[in-house]
């Protein structure tokens, strides 16, 4: 294993963090608050520490494969947490160490899962930083970086690693111009939001940091009520971008070449807001006592199914007080979650019409022994590599919600509670159901609660396999043999 | 430049892997999803999966749009087929892979004026050219022609208690007159670009230059003449085989060729009524000794497995035959062979790679002098590339001494008016010349880049 070429590669994220840093110190400037101060000093200490290491750890070896792949992304994504965590702390505004951490991952994964129990404390700056955090996560820091520089000669492992979905492909042929193509497609939709909120009469500082939050799915808000008290336009805008955000990123480049015809092909599109249309129906149709107009609890429904199948954790409304089939509606698209190659968290769609399409081969098998079938998607044949990878991510992905769930249930919640505050910090949702509701908070977790919460919005939102494999020690040890011709 | 390979063989691996370091942005073709992976996995390009003569394929790969488009996977006709339709998308260049030997050259220059092709590549035939060149000149492990032969640069190795051990090049120089240059030497894995004070070592790989008149008795004052190969043994039947031996019947070289299957025995012996074709396994030593590999000048081992190569070689080596050749095709089996004492070793891979990187870079924009050739020496450490100086090169009518070049560059030779020079500092390079450059790493796209 290539540990220098891991170590390089982690510090250069360190640099990049220290750099970004100064975009919320120039917000907290702006509006001559005293966190700049922490800003800064975050910045000046990590570009210290990292840049002189960097140099020294410099790898003869640039050579990396599947696994320094994984333990990059892996090890980079805890780094970053830990150090983006430190202004919270420095600054005092969250004053323990294992709340801050939580907010950081919680940005970070695009969760939107807060511990603050009164968000307009929080001065400018980090409410800034926070939703930053979002934009950052949400098409991933490695990607950022590689959009730029030349991480290694072998991104693609990297790419694979930090991008969620089971199939990661590239735009074009070079690693750097798929992910800078990527970062100008996303900072496209999001300045078309700011500017669309911003003809809606939303504050500048508003736009800027609910377009964040919505580009990167993630659903930190500014006010108490999170979106509830905005224009009926303004929550129509944020809905329809946050779905937007939701669908897989090589779409809209296939928009930009003007191949619409292979885009409007994608199955998992045309699956993914059949859902949406379909889950906004039921939920409209069971709630219209609670509103005063059937456009008000459309929107309402629209609004809260398009926020939950992205994974965002925007609401417009309580939830919680939401009839039980509407809720469960809610918990089911919590697990689906959106597209792959979207900045969106969850099982994603794609794995989804895998699995249906694998369980009706299966049973087809059965009533067939002989019958020889291949699996399609979009016109394309789909490797068994892709779906036996599918079916053992489902079940990673069962074995840890649950586990996550069990530890949760030590807590002092409901079931209800307990399950869906699971359910929505690792498919990095954030607002659950019952004690950790759309208006409520997870500042009443336990520590324990809350490290695991942690540990499981970083579990989602890289796929689970990254950290299991960093974690296992086998990938350690032995070397394995050079790839040759 | 946008780049597309179809076919992820050898031969495109190779091709693939030079114009990757060159910096162009590369998609590739094949029918295999495993081979792809492992291609993504290894270099930084598209794969998409599929035929080659597939129009949607051509089109996902981008080929409507592509600068180059390259087909070299295993079939002649699949190859032709795709440039074909390439072309009709949009592709502005096309390189096909034509390779069977029932297309002769004037049946290969039909297909390549009614196909628009750019280019054809002939691996099995640019490796038998080099393999000949080598049997010319014995002492050499690698022989190339430049400048419409008009130069030739030989690599050799220093041999243990060779004159020119021990000694500098100055001395050398003062020792042995003459029109000719040691333009590289290569020791263990580093390249150096010598002056006149480096101090030559047994075992290392130089490299000389000189007009091919003269480079016979240069050789031999060195004290590095081996006499050309008239008589030679070549094992296994290959396309390679064949054309090699057709070149040394032409020129009256008596050849032998052992081929195991009886078929192709049979088939070569057809297109081949000069040589002895005998069909046998040659890995029996008593078979090549009863065939009088002792009394032979050269031994080639062309077989499709680079171990058989390797083992018969080290086999022919010991029984002293004067010169072995081996072909080997994975390079990282190169380095074994060497520690066998085997120091001629060819691969097909590197001459097509070079051929096709030389075209590419011969497409792009060129101020001082386009490339005319390009050739990886030194394990591709080097590369030897000749220019024709433009009008307006900067160092034009200046002495070379005065020149301010790069590191790692030296002017290896000058062609004026289709004579040969070997510059001194006191020469110039005037428009319109042919300028041989020798330069370490991938430098060079036009002369003006030899300049600081």
């Amino acid at each position: 294993m290539n540990r220098r070429m891991i170590l390089f590669l982690s510090l250069r994220i360190l640099t990049a963090e220290s750099v970004l840093f100064l975009l919320p110190a120039g917000v907290s400037l702006y509006y001559g608050e005293k966190s700049a101060l922490c800003f800064l000093l975050c910045a000046a200490a990590g570009a210290a520490v990292s840049v002189p290491l960097s140099f020294l750890a410099k790898p003869r070896d640039r050579v990396i494969y599947a696994r320094e792949g994984f333990v990059t992304v892996a090890i980079s994504w805890i780094l970053l947490s830990v150090c983006g965590a430190l202004p919270f702390f420095l600054s005092g505004e969250i004053p323990r160490f294992t709340d801050a951490l939580f907010e950081t991952v919680s940005g970070f994964t695009t969760t939107g899962a807060s511990i603050l129990k009164d968000v307009t404390a929080l001065s400018r700056g980090m409410l800034f930083w926070r939703s930053f955090t979002h934009w950052l996560g949400g098409m991933g820091v490695l990607v950022f970086l590689m959009s730029f520089t030349n991480m290694s000669d072998r991104p693609i492992h990297l790419m694979r690693a930090e991008m969620p979905g089971p199939i990661v492909g590239k735009l074009v042929p070079r690693a750097k111009e798929t992910a800078k193509l990527l970062y100008i497609i996303y900072m496209i939709l999001t300045a078309l939001e700011i500017a669309l909120l911003l003809i809606g009469g939303m504050p500048l500082f508003d736009s800027v940091v609910h377009a964040l939050g919505t580009a990167g799915t993630g659903g930190f808000g500014i006010k108490p009520d999170s979106i509830a008290g905005y224009s009926p336009y303004l929550q129509w805008v944020i809905a329809v971008f946050m779905l937007l955000f939701g669908v897989n990123f090589n779409l809209y480049y296939l928009l930009l070449v003007r191949r619409v015809r292979d885009a409007v092909r994608s199955s998992e599109l045309w699956t993914y807001l059949s859902i949406a249309v379909f889950s906004t129906g039921v939920i409209t149709a069971n709630t219209l006592s609670l509103g005063r107009t059937f456009s008000e609890t459309l929107r309402n429904a629209f609004f809260q199914v398009s926020s939950i199948v992205t994974t965002t954790g925007y609401s417009t409304v309580d939830f919680d007080r939401w009839p039980q089939l509407s809720k469960t509606v809610l918990l089911l698209l919590m697990l689906i979650g959106a597209c792959a190659g979207s900045t969106a968290g969850g099982l994603k769609v794609s794995r989804v019409v895998i699995l249906f399409k694998t369980v009706r081969r299966e049973l087809q098998r059965m009533l067939h022994p002989r019958a020889v079938r291949v699996l399609r998607l979009d016109g394309k044949r789909l490797e068994e590599s892709v779906v036996s990878n599918t079916c053992s991510y489902l079940a990673v992905y069962v074995i840890c919600l649950l586990t996550c769930f069990l530890i949760v249930s030590a807590d002092r919640f409901d079931m209800e509670t307990a399950f869906s505050a699971s359910a929505a910090c690792f498919n990095n949702i954030g607002p659950a159901f019952g004690a950790a509701g759309p208006m409520a908070s997870y500042a009443d977790f336990s520590v324990l609660s809350k490290l695991t919460l942690t540990a499981a919005m970083l579990f989602g939102r890289l796929e689970i396999f990254p950290l299991l494999l960093a974690a296992a020690p086998s990938t350690w040890t032995n070397k394995r043999p050079k790839f040759h011709f | 430049m946008d780049i597309v390979i179809a076919g992820c063989g050898k031969i495109g691996v190779a091709i693939l892997d030079s114009l990757i370091a060159e910096g162009h942005n590369v998609t590739v073709i094949d029918s295999s999803a495993t081979k792809l992976n492992e291609i993504t996995n290894a270099y930084d390009v598209m794969g998409v999966c599929g035929n080659t003569a597939d129009s949607d394929v051509l089109r996902e790969a981008g080929a409507d749009k592509t600068d180059v488009f390259i087909s070299v996977t295993g079939s002649d006709e699949l190859n032709m087929l795709g440039c074909l339709f390439a072309r009709r998308l949009g592709s502005r260049h096309t390189i096909a892979r034509i390779r069977n030997t029932e297309y002769n050259s004037a049946a290969v220059s039909f297909i390549k004026q009614q196909l628009e092709l750019s280019m054809t590549i002939n691996p099995e035939q640019l490796a038998s050219k080099e393999l000949f060149n080598i049997l010319r000149l014995p002492s050499a492990v690698k022989v190339e022609t430049f400048a419409n032969g008009i130069f030739e640069m030989v690599e050799l190795k220093l041999k243990e208690n060779s004159p020119l051990c021990d000694i500098s090049l100055a001395d050398v120089r003062s020792r042995v007159k003459g029109r000719y240059l040691i333009c590289t030497v290569q020791r263990g894995e580093e390249l150096h670009i010598p002056d006149g004070s480096f101090i030559l070592r047994t075992g290392d790989r130089i490299s000389l230059a000189a007009p091919p008149a003269e480079i016979q008795r240069i050789l031999k004052q060195l004290h590095l003449l081996q006499k050309q190969a008239r008589s030679i043994m070549i094992l296994g039947g290959s396309r390679t085989a064949y054309y090699l031996a057709k070149r040394l019947n032409f020129i009256g070289n008596s050849v032998k060729i052992i081929e195991q299957d009886p078929a192709r025995a049979e088939q070569i012996a057809e297109l081949l009524p000069d040589c002895d074709v005998l069909c046998a396994d040659g890995a029996e030593h008593d078979f090549l000794l009863e065939e009088g590999i002792r009394s032979v000048d050269a031994f080639v081992a062309l077989t499709g497995m680079d171990e058989e190569n390797i083992l018969l070689s080290a086999f022919a080596a010991s029984v002293n035959v004067p010169k072995v050749i081996t072909k080997i095709n994975r390079t990282q089996l190169t380095g074994l062979a060497r520690t066998l004492g085997l120091d001629t070793i060819v691969n097909s891979k590197q001459a097509v790679a070079d051929q096709v990187t030389r075209y590419v870079r011969a497409l792009r924009n060129s101020r001082g002098g386009k490339i005319e050739s390009l050739y990886n020496v030194a394990d591709g450490k080097a590369e030897v590339l000749t220019f024709i100086a433009a009008p307006d090169f900067a160092g034009a009518g200046r002495p070379l001494r005065d020149l301010h070049l790069k590191e790692h560059i030296l002017i290896a030779g000058i062609m004026r008016q289709r004579k040969p020079l070997v510059p001194t500092g006191d020469d110039a390079i005037l428009p319109g010349d042919t300028v041989i450059v020798i330069a370490g790493g991938k430098l060079l796209n036009d002369l003006s880049d030899i300049l600081r």
